[in-house]
């Protein structure tokens, strides 16, 4: 009964204010509920930024996930093999989990900055990024080439950053990560992979450890390679426990904002806009309430669909 | 099929010796059973005649090659395990084809292996199952399957019957050693089972706290133990063992009988036997009781056959006799076998009588 109670009230309650609230035009300063039909909704669709933000809330997601399951499995791989220090090791992989993910992200904006970033740096030292003699530049020959080929919009090449310098006014070129349509994505989701990683790799490692010893030496003694012992024997055997972890890894990133909110904010122009950041922008920081729940509401489906993926998932297992 | 020879093998975990210096020599076809109680080292010794586990020294031979330092697959053997290790999401055929694949046998040839292996254990039924779906009895036979149908050199079997009930394991027992006959593969048997080793093996290791204690056919093993262990540790009931001053005698149980029953045609050796207990056993009686030893009464028992129709009862002392031949005289401090001692030295406390 206490859990029955604690459901409707934590999960039930909302959930029906939130549909109340979008049929309506709530706002924070006008708590009054109107009910307005489907109006609010027809204006979230309506705005392009729905569209941008549905279609990275799936990239974001999916991209991920898919990231997050295959390096956890070889992460845990390694891990689980037997070598020395072993235990370092795994507190390593361990301790992206531990830090406050906020913090965490706070020394990725550092890493990613504009101007200061480390990985330009590094970059420009090993001749990738051009200098301000406009020497070459891997990256940017790159980009150029790209640009000619029509496959970047022109306005997206590396910017140019001038400082003074005492007397002299310096300029690189920087990459600018978190700046451009490209590289912002996809720095968000490396962040977020960053983030994701260990837990994941911790169950799988789990799940490896849980394959009984005398099935790893039957493999052994059976004589079969090593890759078809990975995708014949370990494989399916961890693929439950692979399975769950990478449906609730879905469930989580789909609904997740802290990685983006710290980042980029949905910038630059909403490309790496989604879904839930996009609501909190609306709901929130714009009063609009109405616009915020019916926004949040449109991930619904979504979630409905994995949490039935899980649920039939364990059920299957059982039964088979 | 192939000779396995160890030589001086040795496996230490940390200060655990778990085998000591093992020399052994296994002919081709033959069927070695390794005997000895739990933790005596016979998975360890297996493990590394696998390949599963390194040796801490010594040399592993099979087929003559030096295979110490290879990995299980170079080697041609195959292994049941206690477990039986069948992999839960095959079914059966995919099981028992596994070994297969890593040969890249065609499916066709691998399908008539398998039906092969199937037959001989009579599994043919069950090729679509998971073995979840199969019962301990069956589990067993897929293991089994799994490991002929590769046609290893060697077979290695540790403790593969332990999961099955008693009747069971008496039908599987005789299964085994039929098939390794019919086929004449080399096979190594592990067992802390002494009615098992000596009625599957060819030869039998006995071994006790990582050492062999003593190698010889179950004949041998039983009748000239090599020590007390192995005297303790075979037959059931196992031999009796009385403590004299200067060594300890042994003699089996069915040869520890009333005088009256053993026409002293040879030389005898007699006690006075308390029965404590009787147990009626169907073909035989088994009198539990004690006599007098060089250190006080020891607890000894008597195997008397139905053909003996005489009356005992508990709590009354009888005069009980071994015939000399059958004795066997063992080192007070070593345990070890030594050759039978002259009468008169072991005379004291029991009434020797030479008749
Ligand atoms: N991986 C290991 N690490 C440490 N000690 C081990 C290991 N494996 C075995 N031992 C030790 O080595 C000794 C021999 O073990 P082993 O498993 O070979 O015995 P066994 O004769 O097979 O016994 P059982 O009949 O119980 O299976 C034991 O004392 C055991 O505790
Ligand atoms: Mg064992």
């Amino acid at each position: 009964m206490p859990a029955v109670l604690y459901i409707v009230l934590l999960v039930g309650v909302p959930f029906a204010l939130s549909i109340a609230y979008s049929f309506s035009d709530v706002t924070i300063g006008d708590q009054s509920i109107d009910f307005v039909g489907l109006e609010t909704y027809e204006r979230v669709v309506d705005n392009p930024v729905f569209q941008t933000s549905l279609v990275n809330n799936f990239r974001f997601t999916l991209f991920s996930q898919v990231l997050v399951t295959t390096l956890s499995i070889i992460l845990a791989l390694a891990l689980a093999q037997d070598f020395p220090g072993k235990w370092f090791f795994r507190f390593l992989i361990l301790l992206p989990w531990v830090t406050p993910i906020a913090l965490g992200t706070v020394g990725w904006l550092y890493m990613l900055d504009t101007i200061y970033s480390p990985f330009d740096y590094v970059l420009r030292e090993l001749g990738f990024l051009a200098n301000v003699e406009g020497k070459g530049g891997f990256v940017r020959g790159l980009t150029d080439s790209l640009q000619s080929l029509g496959l970047v919009e022109s306005d997206t090449a590396l910017k140019l950053n001038c400082q003074v310098r005492g007397e002299r006014e310096v300029c690189f070129f920087n990459m600018q990560w978190l700046g451009q349509d490209q590289t912002a994505l996809g720095s968000v989701i490396a962040v977020h992979v960053w983030r994701m990683l260990p837990l994941s790799t911790v169950i799988v490692l789990a799940g490896l450890t849980s394959i009984p010893k005398d099935i790893r030496d039957a493999v052994a003694v059976d004589g079969v390679g090593h890759l078809r012992a990975f995708f014949e024997v370990t494989l399916p055997l961890i693929a439950p426990i692979t399975g769950i972890a990478t449906l609730f890894g879905l469930i989580y990133t789909f609904t997740d904002v802290t990685v983006i909110a710290v980042l980029t904010k949905g910038n630059p122009a909403n490309e790496t806009q989604v879904l839930p950041y996009w609501a909190y922008l609306k709901g929130i920081q714009g009063t609009n309430l109405a616009e915020g729940a019916a926004i949040a509401l449109f991930m619904f489906p979504f979630l409905l669909v994995i949490a039935v993926l899980v649920l039939r998932f364990i059920s299957r297992r059982e039964v088979t | 099929m192939s000779v396995v020879e160890t030589k001086a093998l040795v496996k230490r975990f940390g200060d655990v010796v778990a085998v000591n210096s093992i020399d052994l020599r296994i002919e081709e076809g033959e069927f070695l059973v390794l005997l000895g109680p739990s933790g005596s080292g016979k998975t360890s010794l297996l493990r590394m005649v696998a390949g599963l586990e390194k040796p801490s020294d010594g040399q592993i031979l099979i087929g003559g090659k030096d295979v110490t330092f290879m990995p299980p697959r170079a080697r041609n053997l195959s292994m049941v395990f206690q477990s039986y290790a069948l992999y839960p999401h095959m079914n059966v055929f995919r099981n028992i084809s596994f070994p297969l694949k890593a040969e890249g046998l065609p499916y066709e040839e691998r399908k008539k292996k398998v039906e092969w292996a199937a037959s001989i254990f009579g599994i043919e039924h069950l090729l679509h199952r998971k073995p979840r779906q199969l019962s301990g009895g069956q589990r067993q036979r897929v293991a089994l399957a799994r490991a002929v149908v590769r046609e290893p050199g060697v077979f290695l079997l540790d403790e593969p019957l332990s999961n099955l009930d008693a009747q069971l394991r008496a039908t599987a027992r005789d299964e085994i050693k039929q098939f390794q006959r019919r086929i004449g593969t080399t096979t190594i048997y592990v067992t802390h089972d002494q009615v098992e080793a000596m009625g599957m093996g060819d030869r039998i290791a006995v071994m006790h706290l990582g050492n062999m204690h003593q190698l010889g056919t179950p004949q041998e093993l039983y009748r000239e133990p090599a020590d007390t262990f192995v005297a303790t540790f075979l037959g059931s009931p196992p031999m009796n063992l009385v403590k004299k001053d200067s060594c300890i005698i042994g003699f089996h149980p069915e040869h520890f009988l009333p005088e009256d029953v053993l026409h002293p045609e040879t030389a005898t050796f007699s006690f006075a036997f308390e029965v404590t207990r009787v147990e009626y056993l169907g073909a035989d009686r088994f009198l539990y009781g004690m006599v007098q030893g060089a250190e006080g009464p020891t607890r000894i028992i008597s195997k008397v056959p139905s053909l003996v129709t005489l009356n005992f009862e508990a709590g009354r002392k009888y005069t009980f006799v071994v015939q000399e031949s059958d004795l066997k005289y063992f080192d007070h401090a070593s345990g070890k076998r030594i050759p039978p001692l002259p009468f008169t030295t072991v005379e004291p406390t029991a009434q020797a009588v030479v008749s």
